[in-house]
């Protein structure tokens, strides 16, 4: 060595403490955590202008969700495989002004649930008397997600429901009571699906159908032929399920259509939104894949075509488990939330917001990831996730809820996970070569994260200080505004756990406005009409979504919080006609019910 | 005084009769110390380009541009001279790979120990952990909500992992160190199977890791590194037996990182003993002498 001993005392130090650095950040980090739990309500509502409270009990529901048992080859890594299915969709199906849940369940002879709202405060279960309830009998497989939308523009909502099994349509007849028609529309008889939405692709006013499926639909998961019908990459699978585009003919039936219209995937799909991503009038299409990148198909009004790795969405693979878009910028642009895992030593895939870039539009579509950018990244083992301003502040903010499998809190199968998942196709691929859970957990007893948005493209997560504690396994988050109140409220369903509604108290200072549209030449959902409230030199556009997040549907109604003094100058409505309504000066703190123009 | 080197260099292992000018007749009759680099490179430009592997090519450049500043740097002020930045580029390289962070500066910060570690932790002018290893094991152990290993794969898919096995091979063979890896993966499935027949799972998930990239890179480019295994060819089959045995020790206790761990704990300890026993000779020769 050229130099004496103390230039070499001084980089001992100097390395010492880049060693240590990483441990002194992270001791840092978390007394700031620690910080964010102590407050109280009240100060969340004077700081933050909200809190969340669980009602679901004083509410009346004690839905609990339990999981199915599959086939006994698969009972050493059940809880893992078993993991899904827990889903929540708010409709009003009786047209009474009022929001309602259906709420599945996934264990074989379970019962689903439909919530009336009774105006009080409470719900009442009325799936039995109204058929919707008894739909997991064995040999039809088991609920994995719901969605409605008035496929026959009766006025009334009707429920497609989604499974490991049988997917059924039950048509709404006005609101007394459903009458299953899956033959007469045609649907397949088995599909193992995690996802569903309806939209009208194709501007005809009758809404359609996409379904995702997730295990391929030859797979049945209570009678294995093969224990080969696990992904065949952690990251790059592509022997799922495929991929169903059901056109609506009108007269109650549906046709067929992916294959001819450019949607021929088996990627592992677990969450899909539809969106006008480009401002053409015409809805695209997000995919988020398990096992693999992100598919967009964006939609030229008489096909699809998969541009994701082009529009940056679709090139790193990750474990999609939500797609849910908002403006929260507050540019009239939506951005995509794409759910994925992050456990720390493990595996920190990071969750994907997906904001398009400047400058980008028409075929240009381009998105860049600023999840970190804008502190929403690190959500645990993600699943379901809803925008939505649940301060009225006049910006969206962002709900997430995760965890996979909660069992023994000492006890992690996260080395086994990690081990099997780097192999080979053919190890990976073949269930009896996963080892056994033998009751750990995997990424289980995880906290949530609700995330304010502050304008400017930064999220802050206040879910402990505004109330949202809870520990289950989430998957899917729905937002609504279920008593009228001008307020968003969350409901999430939890795996192998209770449905949680947190009810929302926002500061009266907030000012909000809602808008409940009704399609006539559109379809009578008004799915996929977009509002764009432009107020106080700012504006915010929100769609009507058939369908988004992880297993979920929030309210139809739109809900815009606009902050403290708002001057609302209109309201632009375009409606999937193309015809553009534009209200003038709608008062704020009310609900506008709109009918499309003739 | 040696070379300070980095991670992985088969290729810094330079005998008078291997001591060529860089580049010099042809491509097959290459510096042996730029065939790692290379063998790399093209790990790394085939594994973005068919797989994605990399989530930015910015992380990796930083990683690299870090690992070559600093061994500019320290060698410069600790050596006198402009250093050969092949082993340092190999550094860099590997950390850009084989860390996962959404982070930028776990890339930079692990760069730099890494290279750092080699003048700073050296025991008779020798350093004793490979850089590499020592930089990503310290961030795997002390950052974990913020560093994970890689953990892309080569789409779990057959092809792409023979390309990779049979050049990295070729390119072992040639630095003539193949014996360490193949020690190494003869031991891996003996200790998987032994690890099955333990723990009741399935010998194919036991032996699923030794499919994946991470294993590569491990076993190609860290456990070679002639800089920080002992001499004899004999030892290193030895040791390089150890670093399965306790990597194995360390998986069954569920250590997701094992085989770093086990090259961090074996490898220096068996220089450090080597060291021991060279002395130990040399005393009584001198004695007698």
């Amino acid at each position: 060595m050229k130099r004496g001993p103390t230039a070499r005392i001084i980089l001992a130090i100097i390395f010492a403490g880049l060693v240590f650095s990483p441990l002194i950040a992270r001791r840092l980090a978390a007394r700031r955590e620690s910080a964010k739990t102590q407050l109280d309500l009240q100060t969340a509502l004077a700081r933050h202008g909200f809190y969340l409270q669980e009602v679901s009990h004083a509410a009346g529901v004690n839905f609990v969700h339990q999981a199915p048992t599959l086939d006994p080859q698969l009972n050493h890594i059940m809880p893992q495989v078993a993991s899904m299915g827990a889903s929540v969709s708010i409709v009003d199906f009786d047209r009474d002004g009022w929001p309602d849940m259906y709420v599945t369940t996934s264990k074989e002879g379970g019962k689903n649930a439909l919530y009336r709202n009774m105006h009080d405060g409470t719900f009442k279960d009325v799936a039995q008397e109204l058929g919707v309830a008894d739909v997991n009998q064995p040999g039809t497989g088991v609920s994995m997600g719901a969605v409605w939308g008035d496929y026959d523009n009766d006025g009334y909502e009707d429920l497609l429901l989604i499974k490991w099994g049988k997917p059924e349509l039950f048509h709404n007849d006005a609101g007394h009571g459903f009458t299953r028609v899956t033959e007469q529309a045609g649907l397949p008889p088995w599909i193992n699906a995690n996802t569903a939405l309806w939209f009208d692709y194709d501007g005809d006013g009758l809404l359609d159908l996409f379904i995702g499926g997730y295990y391929p639909e030859d797979v049945d998961l209570w009678h294995l032929s093969s224990t080969k019908m696990m992904p065949d990459s952690f990251e790059y699978a592509k022997n799922g399920g495929r991929k169903y585009l059901f056109h609506n003919l009108g007269n109650g039936k549906f046709e067929e259509v992916s294959e001819k219209l450019g949607i021929n995937s088996r990627r592992w799909a677990l969450a899909s939104v539809a969106a006008d991503l480009r401002g053409t009038g015409h809805p695209d299409l997000f995919i988020a894949n398990d096992y693999g990148a992100s598919e967009l198909y964006i939609n030229d009004g008489h096909r699809f075509h998969e541009v994701g790795e082009q529009a940056g969405v679709g090139f790193a693979p990750k474990s999609g488990m939500n797609a849910s878009f908002g403006d929260i910028l507050n540019q009239g642009r939506y951005s995509v939330y794409v759910s994925n895992i992050s456990e720390a030593g493990v595996l920190i895939q990071g969750n994907n917001l997906w904001v398009p870039k400047e400058g980008a539009g028409g075929g240009q579509l381009q998105f860049e990831n600023l999840a970190r950018d804008f502190g929403v990244e690190i959500g645990g083992w993600s699943f379901g996730a809803q925008f939505g301003d649940l301060n009225n502040d006049g910006t969206l903010d962002l709900y997430l809820t995760n965890g996979y499998v909660s069992l023994d809190h000492n006890k992690s199968y996260w080395y086994d996970f990690s081990k099997i998942a780097g192999g080979h196709s053919a190890i990976i691929n073949d269930a009896k070569n996963w080892p056994a859970m033998q009751g750990r957990s995997l990424s289980g007893y995880q906290s949530k994260h609700l995330w304010l948005n502050d304008g400017s493209g930064k999220f802050v997560d206040v879910a402990q200080a505004v109330g949202v504690t809870d520990t289950y396994d989430g998957r899917a988050v729905a937002m609504a505004d279920l008593w009228n109140r001008g307020v968003l409220d969350v409901i999430v369903a939890n795996q192998r756990g209770p449905l949680l509604i947190y009810k929302n108290t926002v500061t009266p200072e907030n000012k909000w406005i809602e808008f409940a549209l009704e399609g006539t030449k559109s379809n009578r959902s008004a799915i996929g009409a977009q509002v764009t409230v432009f107020w106080n030199g700012q504006l915010q556009s929100q769609e009507v979504s058939g369908g988004s997040g992880f297993a979920a549907q929030s309210q139809r109604r739109l809900h815009f919080g606009l902050g403290k003094f708002p001057k609302i100058e209109k309201a632009v409505i375009r409606w999937p006609s193309g015809k553009i309504q534009t209200i003038d000066a709608p008062a704020p703190n009310e609900l506008h019910e709109v009918k499309e123009p003739a | 005084m040696s070379q300070p080197t980095g991670i992985g260099q088969p290729g810094v292992l330079v005998t008078p009769q291997q001591a060529k000018p860089a580049i010099s007749n042809g491509f097959f009759s290459l510096d042996n110390r730029y065939i790692a680099p290379l063998f790399i490179t093209c790990i790394l430009i085939a594994g973005h380009l068919s797989f994605g592997i990399l989530e930015s090519y910015k992380k990796t450049g930083i990683a690299i541009v870090a690992s070559l500043l600093t061994e500019l740097l320290l060698g410069r002020i600790f050596k006198g001279q402009w250093p050969n930045l092949a082993s340092a580029y190999i550094s860099g390289i590997s950390v850009g790979i084989l860390v996962r962070s959404l982070a930028f500066w776990p890339y930079v910060l692990c760069a730099v120990i890494s290279i750092m570690s080699k003048y700073v932790l050296r025991v008779n002018g020798r350093h004793i952990w490979n850089p590499s290893n020592f930089g990503i094991s310290v961030l795997l152990f002390l950052a974990p909500a913020t560093v994970a290993g890689l953990s892309i794969q080569w789409g779990n898919y057959l092809l792409p992992m023979l390309v990779v096995w049979v050049l990295g091979s070729v390119s072992i063979a040639r630095l003539h160190r193949f014996h360490i890896t193949g020690t190494y993966v003869a031991c891996f499935i003996v200790f998987a199977f032994l690890r099955s027949f333990l723990t009741g799972d399935p010998w194919q998930s036991e032996i699923a890791p030794l499919t994946g990239p991470m294993y590569q890179l491990f076993i190609f480019f860290m456990i070679t590194d002639p800089k920080t295994t002992v001499h004899s060819k004999k030892w290193q089959c030895i040791v390089v037996a150890l670093v399965a045995f306790v990597e194995m020790l360390l998986r069954l206790d569920h250590v997701v990182y094992a085989p770093f761990y086990a090259l961090f704990i074996v490898g220096p300890a068996a220089m450090l003993i080597e060291m021991w026993l060279a002395s130990r000779r040399t005393v009584p020769a001198q004695v007698t002498a």
